[in-house]
């Protein structure tokens, strides 16, 4: 089906390389494949030795495996940059806005642009949130924006991963493995660096600190531990900022406050970058037999006394059924139109839209509401008339359980291949930092690549790779 | 420094230890039992016993075999003291402990992991068996390197160093323990050649044959060698230089942290049970005695440093 379709490619247009990429392929052009080669397996070797592996659920004997890298950089200009964060600050903002109002006044939905079925039935919305403002009014503090794009100036945000989003670990080491293999070309092209993205974390969640705070915050990541398929990320993350790796068990409630047992006794923290999920959080108010968490932290969380990033019940604005109502939410909110586009979205919650969906649901893509990872979703041209079948009476018995969208012919990039260039779909998620103090986006993010010819579907979890994601300078 | 950071430390470096050392006790057993067939078996029993597997062995096999023991000892993941096992908790804590490591000790590790699981996947061959152990050695030796060249001399060393040096002390004094009657004076042997099967055992179990002989010159006696394993301080796998090593590194924590702990109380009175003492003085004691007192001061100096430094709670 795919080679039918005449997809973007972000490389090379019918008359060349298209302009962010003339001097890359200018370099590309004198390589030797073989050198090329050499360098990918030295790659992999290095990422294997530094440990940089994720944890693959249910498969014991596989337990950690490499996300491929792709020794292509994809690049993007300067000006098609600034507009895309341009683009993702006024979502950000609009997501932190639209959180305060469903945890406050609800204005939003007094107004009827969102209905209140979606937010009263959403399991992510928690009521203990209601009425409170945590510190310094921002709810989530680190969004990944996952963004595609289908032509020169065509630019769709496909998910808000407001929650707890993963990846950003790739986007430095992919860097840094890009300047050791190949050091020349970052002092023939300008490319903006990504590696204050660190210290720029630090510094957001510092700014977040509950106000009574006194001194230098002390932050602390809180990771489910080393079985979890992003311990890496967590380790680097926590090591990167200079700040401690806690799980649940090393953190308790001394004083109302949330402190850590370190070899001299018990340290306050005040701001705790969490890595577990809303309903592992505090056995003591959502699921009770949780080991992950900290018996009471959501007291001291309402006291004012600590600052949880991101908020808990911010899932309630990236599931997907939310997501078909982005561009009036960022319109509410703003008072502008949305610099980003949504992608066509059909909830199959309506009558109307679910008809529409079983008619054309071999061209359609159709996702669970509070799917991730890439899982239970159809992709309709790529599905045998089975399982098409099979979807359309899982779709039926459910429906406010989908959303669907039109497949997008999604741009490649192309991937080095023993053969040579091959085109391969991707995605981006830039990163942005939420604080009192503003909004900071680091230039770059995390490429994914469907590395299958013709598939779309990018997810590490579903064998998609990574590659060094390079913002020029101007 | 969190509290489960230093526990992580402290087994981490308590694993790579029992690595290396189980790799020296095979390979002493297997000198004996290419050359000495007749003693095979007891030798591989002693060996077992020594690395205090005997009831889990038993459970697995009925006899006392080379490719039994070294396959129990090397490569049975069910045996939590294997090589394999050990390596995988090294590195399991080594992954806890992560933001304490320097990216060299950080990658040594997960190396030694990688190339142990990889060579320890099938059953190792008579003929492979030397060149695997001295795999392992390497291996140890890499990660200390790393340690000893790259990380700061903090806590996070300290909390390292005390993991080895009570682990090196519960595997010497096994060793001791274990074989003590060949250790005892006994006036057959005085002033004999050091040709006793038992003491070649011994000194190679702690890799020091060839230093004994540099250090004590040809005083190839019972006592020579009981003072060399316990008292001397030269000797880097002696029960006496390693209670100073633990002195050593809980005085810097005590001066770190601005407080002296109930565990350097307990180290320093192992310490001075070993200094300034004549090996005489011990056999009065009774070596053997002496030796069980010496494995139960350490472990509990090992028990008393948990609760210190909160690793647990």
């Amino acid at each position: 089906m795919d080679t039918e379709i005449n997809h973007f490619d972000e490389m090379l247009s019918a008359s060349g390389a298209r302009s962010p990429y003339t001097g890359y392929d200018e370099w590309f052009t004198a390589q030797d494949a073989r050198r090329l080669a050499k360098k990918s397996a030295e790659a992999e070797a290095f990422f294997r030795r530094t440990g940089i592996t994720f944890n693959v659920y249910g498969q014991s004997d596989a337990e950690e495996r490499l996300i491929p890298f792709d020794l292509v950089p994809r690049i993007i200009s300067s000006s098609e940059w600034s507009k895309l964060s341009r683009g993702i600050e006024q979502r950000v903002r609009a997501i932190n806005a639209f959180l305060y109002d469903i945890y406050n006044r609800q204005e939003i939905l007094k107004a009827g642009i969102v209905p209140v079925e979606l937010i009263a039935k959403n399991a992510a919305f928690l009521p203990q949130m209601m009425d409170f403002n945590p510190p310094g009014g921002v709810y989530t503090h680190i969004v990944g924006t996952d963004i595609v794009r289908t032509g020169e100036d065509d630019f769709y945000v496909l998910e808000d991963n407001a929650r707890t989003p993963s990846g950003v670990s790739y986007m430095l080491e992919n860097r840094e493995t890009m300047l050791q293999m190949f050091p020349e070309l970052f002092s023939k092209i300008k490319v903006k660096p990504v590696s204050d993205y660190p210290k720029s974390l630090r510094r957001s969640l510092e700014a977040s600190a509950p106000a009574s705070c006194n001194g230098r915050p002390c932050v602390a990541v809180l990771t489910p531990g080393i079985h979890n398929s992003a311990y890496f990320e967590h380790s680097f993350l926590a090591d990167q900022m200079g700040v401690e790796l806690v799980e649940g068990h090393d953190l308790r409630v001394i004083d109302g406050h949330i402190a850590m047992r370190t070899t001299r006794g018990f340290r306050r923290i005040d701001v705790l970058y969490r890595r577990v999920d809303d309903d592992f959080l505090d056995p003591m108010t959502f699921n009770p037999t949780s080991m992950l968490g900290v018996p009471g932290i959501m007291d001291v969380y309402r006291a004012g006394n600590i600052t949880i990033a991101n908020a808990p019940g911010t899932g309630v604005a990236d599931d997907k059924a939310i997501y078909s109502y982005m561009p009036d939410i960022v319109e509410f909110y703003t008072g502008e139109r949305a610099i980003l586009k949504n992608v066509e979205t059909h909830r199959c919650s309506e009558p109307d839209a679910l008809k529409y969906v079983l008619d054309n649901l071999a061209d359609l893509v159709v996702k669970e509401v509070h799917g991730s990872g890439g899982y239970g979703m159809l992709v309709g041209p790529a599905a045998s008339k089975k399982e098409l079948a099979a979807f359309a009476a899982k779709l039926k018995s459910n429906p406010a359980n989908y959303i669907a969208q039109p497949t997008l012919s999604l741009s490649t990039v192309p991937i080095f291949t023993k053969k040579g260039l091959a085109p391969r779909h991707v995605d981006l998620r830039p990163f942005a930092l939420v604080s009192p103090a503003g909004v900071n986006i680091t230039p770059g993010g995390l490429t994914r690549v469907a590395l299958k010819a013709g598939s779309l579907v990018v997810n590490s979890s579903q064998g998609g790779g990574t590659k060094d994601t390079w913002i020029l300078e101007d | 420094m969190l509290g489960k950071t230093a526990g992580g430390l402290y087994w981490m470096f308590r694993f790579l230890e029992r690595a290396e050392n189980t790799a020296r006790l095979i390979e002493a057993g297997f000198r004996i039992a290419l050359t000495r067939s007749n003693d095979a078996e007891s030798e591989w029993k002693s060996v077992i016993i020594t690395s205090a597997a005997q009831k889990p062995f038993e459970e697995r096999h009925d006899k006392y075999t080379s490719a039994n023991v070294v396959n129990f000892l090397l490569r049975d993941e069910t045996n939590p003291s294997s090589v394999l096992s050990v390596t995988k908790s090294a590195r399991d804590n080594a992954r806890l402990v992560r933001t304490a490591l320097t990216t060299e000790v950080w990658a040594a590790v997960n190396e030694t992991w990688m190339v142990l699981t990889a060579l320890l996947r099938k059953p190792i061959p008579e003929t492979e068996l030397p060149a695997v152990l001295a795999v392992i050695r390497q291996q140890s030796a890499l990660v200390r390197g790393a340690l000893v060249g790259t990380m700061l001399r903090n806590d996070i060393f300290d909390f390292c160093r005390l993991g080895t040096f009570v682990e090196r002390i519960d595997s010497t004094a096994r060793i001791i323990d274990v074989k003590y009657y060949a250790l005892l004076p006994a006036p057959s042997f005085v002033g004999s050649r050091m040709d006793n099967v038992q003491w070649e055992t011994i000194l190679r179990s702690v890799s020091a044959h060839r230093s004994f002989r540099w250090a004590v010159e040809d005083d190839f006696t019972a006592p020579a060698i009981a003072d060399f394993l316990i008292l001397d301080d030269r000797m880097p796998r002696s029960l006496s230089h390693c209670a100073a090593q633990l002195v050593d590194n809980l005085r810097h924590l005590a001066k770190d942290y601005g407080e002296v702990k109930p565990s350097h109380e307990l180290a320093q009175k192992l310490n001075s049970r070993l200094k300034d003492r004549e090996i005489g003085s011990i056999f009065d004691e009774g070596l053997h005695e002496f030796v069980g007192s010496i494995l139960d001061e350490n472990a509990a100096i090992g028990r008393q440093i948990e609760i210190d430094y909160r690793f647990n709670n």
